[in-house]
């Protein structure tokens, strides 16, 4: 055993340090310190900084242009982006899409949407979820019928992220409706502009415009934006899902909102005193970092596992449920700690002109962050689908 | 032991539900919560016609109720519906301060209150004073015949709104001292003082607060120079006692929703009801909506006897309700999945106002440190 980075490893994470004190815009860290969106011009300047340095697609094998990094490697360069508070890259394109294609896609494929993917051309969106369909996935009912060369696909999707400034979308959409659920279902690649596609807004709880619904009306799609076989959808979605859960335990935001937490409870004051002297607030902090410390340790054994060439099996399920259940009781820390002040509608009291925001530095978005990160535990497969899956594994009768 | 409302008490909760069930329906709310006013004039009118404002004052003061268990009914429904009128503001907070310490023309706002025509709010909180109700450095200087004014107040609710703002301010003493504080009937248009609204992420809406100097009249004072801290702690307890039942109303909502969608949702072949760990997170609400109710009834039958005994039953039942308020706006959005997520979703707004409500008055953790406080004591 030995719990501390190695000499490499550690001037990795210099480079990685320094790379973005000077890249880095600090609107943009200002930005994500104070839960404002950016917008798809930032989304797009960010990306097109990580690219021009090479690290954009930190998961991705060399040939395809990606860095080549191991697990451990990743997890120091999420850390590093969660600490200077660098914005989160779109994963969509980069780590969801991307790995299916390397693996699954054609030669043809390959050659025309990597380097889109990397160069900021194409805007991917997930069109999984389907309104009635939730975590029981398979029972998704958008359906393509091949007439010719081509699909036409008639169906709705929903919970689709970013689909406002996409151009392009990943689709798991029924081919065979009288095969078994999870046989008849195929992955195509669509083009957002085609004619028949529409899309919803969604306004969340906390009023932010982040999800979409996305409907499909006699849309015509190329044969060849299918990826892989036809009715062999599942097989890649499931790969894909298994992708989306990289970086799952999210130890990185935990610990930047732990000091953002920590920095709340210095300025505010309860009774005369900083909040984080009284031994009440103290004492719920301490608790949370506490987990914190030790997930962070079982997420390094994961990765380092991973590193050596072990497949992650329920350990990636157990992740998403702790390391939801600690970001999420760090939001809620965060609300507590900003008081009266966690009151005022984020949207109005971050961004209401050019005044300030409303009340101390860095209290105006904790309760919509607190309400928006309810999600957490809810998509990626709901943390009680993830409880089934450990349970399944681990008392399904194996030995 | 009779645990029953009284008939009026009964007839009260009866057509307020009626009224609030009709006429209070999401998609109205929803224009409500857009709205520049952050609240319904018209619903307003109609709820002072229906007595339920009169319910909140004692006979003594022009209304027909006041006491805790009035309170807690009106604010139960309240909370049921997702009300976001404010008539914790306008009501027993104004209205109720008024009533207190008011001189016989200063009374006579009472009077308007209970009908309807008059919006009061309580500039009481101020940026550094957190939940401690004695910290207040918002100073009042005597000045021949006038007051002057100076400080800041934060989260002030019903601010733009209100007709008369109350503010309090220090005449003496230390920065939390109790004695010393004063409290004024300061009109919303006076000179010097200055509102930068903005709407409250569980509707209704707020405002800082700045007094540069205003100038009042002698007269502006309610009661006696540095005398209000008493009144301020009388009101404030009435105040819980409205949030917890009207949080106790919304937690009812919130479970009754989640246990509703339940039965209807289906996935993997069957409505997810039927999967015990669903099963037995339902029961768990059910438990705790039950202790819930038991510590407003608690809190409320306790608002008008002894104030350490009164403030140790409010600090309990805030502190519980702050627990499993939570407990229960989580766990229905989570039950629920993504459409919980959603704004125009009913859920949204009650969980909404569930968790919100530990931010007036203090919070789950406050209530402890309070509650052991006042058991030390």
């Amino acid at each position: 055993m030995d719990l501390s980075y190695t000499a490499e490893e550690q001037a990795f994470r210099q480079e990685v340090r320094s790379f973005l004190e000077e890249k880095l815009p600090k609107e943009m860290s200002d930005a994500v310190r104070e839960g404002r969106g950016l917008g798809k011009e930032g989304h797009d300047r960010w990306h097109a900084i990580l690219n021009e340095q090479g690290w954009l697609a930190p998961n991705w094998p060399k040939e395809f242009g990606g860095c080549g990094w191991n697990a451990v490697q990743r997890h120091i360069f999420e850390e590093e982006c969660c600490r200077a508070h660098a914005p989160r890259i779109v994963p969509f394109g980069l780590s969801m899409l991307a790995p299916v294609l390397q693996k699954f896609g054609s030669k043809e494929q390959q050659d025309y949407y990597l380097p889109k993917i990397l160069n900021g051309e194409h805007w991917w969106c997930q069109g999984y979820s389907e309104p009635g369909a939730g975590s029981d996935l398979a029972s998704l009912k958008t359906k393509a019928v091949r007439e010719g060369d081509h699909y036409i696909v008639n169906g709705q999707k929903t919970w689709t992220t970013l689909g406002q400034y996409a151009n392009w979308i990943f689709c798991l959409v029924r081919t065979d409706p009288d095969a078994k659920q999870q046989e008849g279902i195929s992955f195509l690649l669509i083009d957002m502009d085609t004619p028949g596609i529409e899309v919803r807004p969604i306004i969340l709880l906390d009023g932010t415009h982040e999800v979409n619904e996305v409907w499909f009306t006699d849309v015509k799609v190329p044969v060849e934006n299918l990826v892989g076989e036809e009715n062999k959808g599942w097989t890649y979605a499931k790969y894909l899902l298994t992708h989306e859960r990289t970086n799952i335990a999210g130890v990185g935001f935990s610990q930047a909102g732990l000091e953002t937490v920590k920095r709340l409870a210095r300025s505010q004051m309860h009774k005369g005193r900083p909040l984080i002297e009284n031994p009440y607030f103290a004492a719920r902090v301490a608790q949370a970092e506490i987990d914190l410390m030790a997930m962070s340790t079982t997420n390094l054994r994961i990765i380092s596992a991973a590193a050596s060439g072990q497949a992650p099996g329920v350990e990636s399920s157990m992740l998403k449920v702790k390391g939801t259940e600690i970001r999420q009781e760090i939001n809620d820390l965060a609300r507590r700690a900003a008081g009266v002040y966690a009151m005022p509608f984020a949207s109005e009291a971050v961004e209401g002109g050019n005044e300030p925001p409303i009340g101390p530095e860095g209290t105006a978005p904790v309760a919509a962050q607190y309400f928006n990160n309810r999600k957490l535990s809810i998509f990626g497969g709901s943390n009680e689908i993830q409880k089934n899956i450990i349970a399944k594994v681990k008392m399904g009768g194996r030995a | 032991m009779n645990f029953d409302l009284t008939e009026e008490r009964q007839m009260l909760q009866d057509s307020l539900r009626r009224f609030l069930s009709d006429r209070y329906t999401t998609s109205v709310r929803n224009e409500i919560l857009e709205s520049e006013a952050g609240y319904s004039a018209d619903i307003w009118g109609q709820l002072a016609e229906l007595g339920v404002i009169g319910a909140l004052f004692s006979e003594e003061d022009g209304g027909f109720g006041g006491a805790g268990f009035d309170i807690s009914t009106v604010f139960e429904e309240l909370g049921r519906a997702g009300v976001v009128e404010p008539l914790l503001d306008t009501a027993l907070l104004g209205g109720g301060l008024i009533a207190a310490l008011g001189d016989d023309s200063q009374k006579e706002l009472v009077e308007e209150v209970i009908g309807g025509a008059v919006q009061l709010a309580f500039a009481h909180g101020e940026p550094t004073s957190r939940y401690e109700t004695s910290r207040v450095e918002t100073t009042a200087t005597v000045e021949g015949a006038e007051i002057i004014l100076k400080g800041q107040k934060a989260v002030v609710v019903n601010a733009e709104a209100a007709d008369h703002l109350i503010v309090s301010a220090r005449e003496s003493g230390a920065v939390d001292a109790t004695d010393g504080i004063s409290l004024f009937l300061v009109p919303r248009d006076a000179t010097g003082l200055s509102l930068r609204g903005y709407a409250l992420l569980a509707g209704g809406r707020a405002a800082e607060v700045d007094l540069d100097g205003v100038r009042l009249p002698a007269t502006a004072r309610l009661g006696a120079a540095g005398g209000a801290y008493a009144a301020i702690a009388d009101v404030l307890a009435r105040a819980e006692v409205a949030l917890a039942a009207e949080t106790l109303g919304a937690m009812e909502t919130a479970t009754e929703l989640t246990r509703q969608y339940l039965l209807t949702r289906t996935q993997f072949g069957r409505p997810i009801g039927t999967f015990q760990a669903l099963q037995h997170r339902v029961a768990e609400l059910l438990i705790e909506l039950e202790q819930a109710r038991s510590a407003v009834i608690n809190a409320a039958g306790h608002l008008e006897g002894d104030a350490r005994l009164r403030d140790l039953n409010i600090a309990a039942a805030r502190n519980l309700i702050g627990r499993a308020g939570r407990l229960v706006a989580e766990d229905s959005i989570q039950m629920h999945g993504g459409i919980a997520m959603t704004q125009e979703y009913e859920l949204a707004h009650i969980a909404k106002r569930i968790v919100m409500a530990e931010h007036r008055f203090g919070d789950a953790d406050t209530q402890l440190e309070r509650f052991l406080d006042l058991s030390a004591a």
